[in-house]
């Protein structure tokens, strides 16, 4: 199998393993660094196509990967200012205990 | 697949499955630290060098530390008792088993091959005249979305003023 | 069209708003009452002497004098029923006679039911009576007749039973009801008849009405049952009412019953105006009952109805005589006498040619029998309530205007010479000696005048003469509204006030000298109505026939008045206790005249008992008839109602609620998707992805 399939299978394996934290873990930071990891996966995903892609002088991949690092970095800044202010309200960051949308 | 792709594979997969298994909150994020460093270093190994070294300072240095501060300050790192995984947690394994095993079979049957070639050899003044160039709007929208971003998290996790 | 016409609905018309505007006063107004009912009558009377003096100013002619002013009703079909006034001769006298009597008994009630505390009811019954009896007598139209004639068959209950309290008054006032409702059934079968056979109930109506000649000789030409001309039939059929109403037999019964009502009650209504209706209803339709084969365009006296009505009347004239020589009752006494009276006038109707006999008579017998119940009336105040002959005597003493008013009605009814009876009573038996059919109502008519001579004598001397009075200690008489003072000692009589005795006085005269407009020597009053010129002529009086009959009939009234006071003249009769004269000689037939011939008694053993088996078999059958048949209904009703709320609880509500169960159920079902966990949605999230992604992947394998 070719580099850039190996590179896609990690990738998505990242991806899963990151889901799964994300959907299983009880604990509210756990899940925002679930997601995290998705989004490494998909940045993974970004740079291996632009290194076996066609054109790799366009840096499209790499441009790509900065602005998606940068916005990632912004949104755990955000999501973990909620965790905290919900945290201030109710005392405990459990995500189970969080259901009063339950419907 | 060469061997360092190999071994640089294993320790992402190791640190990541260590971020999402752990017990101790501490330990996820040290080990969720250690998936980041093997990434970044997949990065170099594929030569995007810029987007590696961007990978440490960001996420090792910011998000890593910026996690370990949120699990200081909202007590989760001490001994509690409540169980670590959510209720029905089986689901969540099997969606996520699911959809590796969807993708996985996505990626195997689509038959995509990889042309071999060199790797390209990128410096940081191309990507600093792209950023100027191509891609400037992006990059103010970027300014505009971290300033947005800034300034909502300080709002948001700021301790609310006693109202009389 | 002369004012007079065009303003005659105003006579009856006044009393009757009269009468309303009583009934609606707020408290009970005596003077007001009093006064809002004679003044109507007297406006009556003025306006009725305005209209003699027309119909006088008119008749210089040879032509019967009738004006009409109709109007229409309503319409029926295609065609209008119309109502209207009547003027003629016949009608001007009645007015006169009616509101002039009518006006002197209602000043005479002022006096006589001062005492009483419904006062003003009686005056607004009266006035409402009086507003009937001028209604039919100025109407045109038998229909408009009709409803006078109930009204006052409706009054005459009212008044009747105006001591509605006591159980006989309100007995007799049904029986009066029922008995003149029977006659008024054939009354109504013959304007039905009429109506059908000529199209109109106006009886002139510019050559269209039922009494001009094209309807009636239409009417004798038809015939019916038996070969009865259709007007026979007909006018048969409406003196059942005019026999109901005159109290003809054998629908008499109600007469001598009825006198326990007031006495100016029995004055009016039973003795002058109210009984003479009938004798009025076959005088207006004389030409319907007069009308013959043999004779069409004359006052036939041949035809099969004049017949009937004459043999009635003689009949009636006989027993009303044989009876009242038994009775001990004052009004009885006189309440016999009207009926005899009444069979008289119809007696005269049937043998005279034309209605003017038997008119005459009805007007002078209004006057003195209406002095005489007025004079019964002061008695009767005067002693205390009392009523019985036998408990009274030497009244003569102690009441004297009362006396010789009563005396001056007494020889006026028994047609003593150049009295007012006299000469009316004459020309009845001068037309029945003249009859060309046969002579036994003439016969019939002498003896039942000697009777009527004969009864009153004894009346008189049982009330009258003597030396003293035979009242009763502290009896209480049947008119119980009287002083209560008699309780202790013996009432002694005493003379009525003026407003009594006034009316009285003026009735006299009447009595005596009203009989002058219709001697032989002049008969205004038979020309009058005829619509002939009158002429004067003295030597008329002793033409042979007239002069033999004049001094037949006038040795008839002096045997029956000799033979009354041999009876009771002669020896004073000493206690109340004694048997009557009469009863000593001949006990048995003294006892059928006392009880009437048994007639009360035969028909409550037969009528009245038919009837009330009828009533049983209608209670009967309403009650488990009709009833059934209601409760069958409203049983199934129910039973529809209980299937449409089972259906509506079991089967409509059952399956709403399971659908509303159902949706909510599902709602529920569906809510438990939303746990309100974030990560529950994120699975589910990752589950679609999964699928799609599936089915993307399966769709481009293919």
């Amino acid at each position: 199998m070719s580099p850039l399939t190996s590179y896609l299978l990690l990738s998505a394996m990242i991806f899963s393993i990151g889901l799964a934290g994300a959907l299983s873990r009880r604990n509210a930071i756990l899940v925002l660094s679930g997601i995290e990891l998705m989004l490494n996966a998909a940045n993974l995903n970004f740079i291996a196509f632009w290194r076996y892609g066609p054109n790799p002088a366009a840096l499209t991949g790499i441009m790509f990967t900065i602005f998606s690092i940068s916005i990632a970095a912004a949104e755990a800044a955000v999501g973990l200012g909620i965790i905290l202010a919900v945290y201030r309200h109710t005392r405990n960051t459990d995500l189970d205990q969080m259901n009063s949308m339950k419907g | 697949m060469t061997v360092t792709f190999l071994i640089l594979a294993a320790l992402t997969i190791i640190g990541a499955s260590a971020a999402m298994g752990l017990r101790n909150l501490i330990h996820c994020v040290l080990a969720l630290t250690l998936g980041f460093v093997g990434l970044a270093m997949l990065y170099l190994e594929l030569g995007a060098q810029f987007v590696g070294f961007t990978q440490i300072l960001v996420y090792v240095g910011a998000v890593a530390i910026l996690s370990v501060f949120a699990i200081m300050m909202t007590r989760s790192a001490g001994p509690h008792a409540e169980p670590a995984l959510s209720a029905s947690w089986i689901i969540g394994l099997v969606v996520a088993g699911a959809t590796f095993a969807v993708l996985a079979w996505a990626i195997l049957s689509s038959g995509i091959t990889a042309p071999a070639t060199e790797a390209p050899d990128v410096s940081v003044k191309q990507i600093g005249d792209a950023l100027m160039h191509s891609y400037a709007v992006p990059l103010e929208i970027m300014g505009l979305l971290l300033t947005a971003a800034l300034i909502g998290a300080v709002i948001i996790a700021m301790p609310q003023e006693k109202t009389p | 069209m002369s004012w007079i016409v065009q303003n005659l609905w105003l006579i009856p018309a006044l009393p009757i708003v009269a009468a309303g505007v009583i009934a609606l006063a707020k408290r009970p107004q005596r003077k007001l009452a009093a006064s809002l009912a004679i003044g109507s009558m007297v406006i009556g009377f003025v306006l009725s002497a305005v209209a003699f003096a027309h119909v006088l100013s008119l008749g210089h002619g040879d032509s019967r004098i009738t004006e009409v002013a109709n109007i229409n009703w309503f319409q029926f079909g295609d065609q209008w029923v119309k109502l209207g006034v009547l003027l003629d001769p016949l009608t001007s006298v009645m007015l006169l006679m009616v509101t002039f009597v009518g006006t002197l008994i209602f000043i005479y009630s002022t006096g006589y039911m001062a005492d009483d505390e419904n006062f003003t009811r009686f005056f607004c019954f009266l006035a409402l009576f009086a507003g009937g009896m001028l209604t039919v007598v100025v109407s045109n139209s038998l229909l408009l007749l009709f409803m006078g004639w109930e009204v006052m068959g409706l009054t005459s209950y009212l008044l009747i039973g105006f001591w509605f309290h006591k159980p006989s008054a309100a007995a007799a006032a049904k029986k009066a009801f029922i008995v003149t409702r029977i006659g008024d059934l054939g009354f109504f079968l013959g304007m039905a008849w009429l109506y059908a056979q000529t199209g109109t109930l106006l009886f002139y109506d510019c050559g269209a009405g039922c009494l001009e000649h094209s309807a009636v000789t239409a009417m004798l030409v038809h015939t019916t049952v038996f070969g009865l001309s259709v007007s026979s039939g007909i006018a048969l059929l409406l003196f059942c009412g005019a026999a109901g109403k005159s109290g003809q037999v054998p629908l008499h019964v109600w007469l001598p019953d009825a006198m326990e009502g007031p006495t100016p009650v029995s004055a009016l209504i039973h003795a002058a105006t109210m009984v003479a209706a009938g004798v009025f209803l076959v005088a207006r339709l004389y030409w319907i009952f007069a009308i013959s084969p043999s004779a069409i365009d004359v006052a036939g006296i041949t035809s099969v109805a004049l017949q009937v009505v004459t043999w009635v009347g003689a009949i009636t004239a006989l027993y009303g005589s044989l009876v009242a020589v038994a009775q001990y009752d004052i009004k009885r006494i006189l309440a016999y006498s009207t009926v005899s009276q009444l069979g008289y006038m119809m007696m005269g109707l049937g043998v005279g040619n034309g209605p003017s006999v038997g008119m005459f008579h009805l007007i002078t017998h209004a006057f003195f029998k209406a002095l005489l119940f007025l004079g019964a009336g002061s008695i009767i105040h005067g002693c205390g309530g009392e009523q019985d002959i036998r408990r009274m005597g030497a009244l003569r003493g102690y009441m004297p205007i009362t006396f010789k008013t009563y005396a001056a009605g007494m020889l006026a009814l028994c047609g003593f010479p150049l009295f007012a009876g006299f000469w009316s009573k004459d020309a009845i038996l001068h037309a029945a000696f003249d009859y060309d059919i046969t002579r036994i109502p003439f016969y019939i008519g002498a003896f039942g005048a000697l009777l009527t001579a004969f009864y009153m004598t004894r009346q008189l001397c049982y009330m009258f003469i003597g030396a003293k009075h035979r009242g009763a200690p502290g009896h209480h008489g049947v008119h119980d509204d009287h002083e209560a003072e008699s309780l202790s000692h013996p009432h002694s009589p005493h003379e009525s006030p003026a407003t009594m005795t006034t009316p009285m006085l003026i009735l006299a005269a009447f009595a005596c000298l009203l009989g002058f407009i219709g001697t032989p020597a002049w008969e205004w009053f038979q020309n009058f109505l005829d619509g002939r010129p009158a002429t004067f002529s003295f030597g008329a009086l002793f033409e042979g026939k007239t002069a033999l009959l004049m001094a037949g009939s006038s040795i008839i009234v002096f045997a029956g008045i000799g033979l009354g006071w041999m009876l009771y003249g002669r020896k004073p009769i000493e206690s109340p206790d004694a048997p009557d004269a009469l009863e000593v000689i001949q006990p048995h037939i003294f006892r059928v005249l006392e009880n009437a011939f048994y007639i009360d008694a035969l028909y409550a053993a037969t009528i009245v008992r038919l009837n009330a088996a009828l009533a049983h078999i209608s209670a009967w059958f309403d009650r488990w008839v009709w009833n059934g048949v209601v409760q069958t209904i409203s049983y199934l009703v129910l039973g529809t109602a209980y299937v449409d709320s089972f259906i509506d609880n079991c089967a409509v509500n059952a399956a709403f609620d399971e659908g509303c169960t159902t949706v909510s159920r599902g709602g529920r079902m569906l809510s438990a998707l939303q746990a309100g966990r974030v990560q529950g949605y994120l699975r589910l999230l990752g589950l679609g992805f999964v699928v799609l992604v599936v089915i993307l992947l399966w769709g481009t394998k293919r």
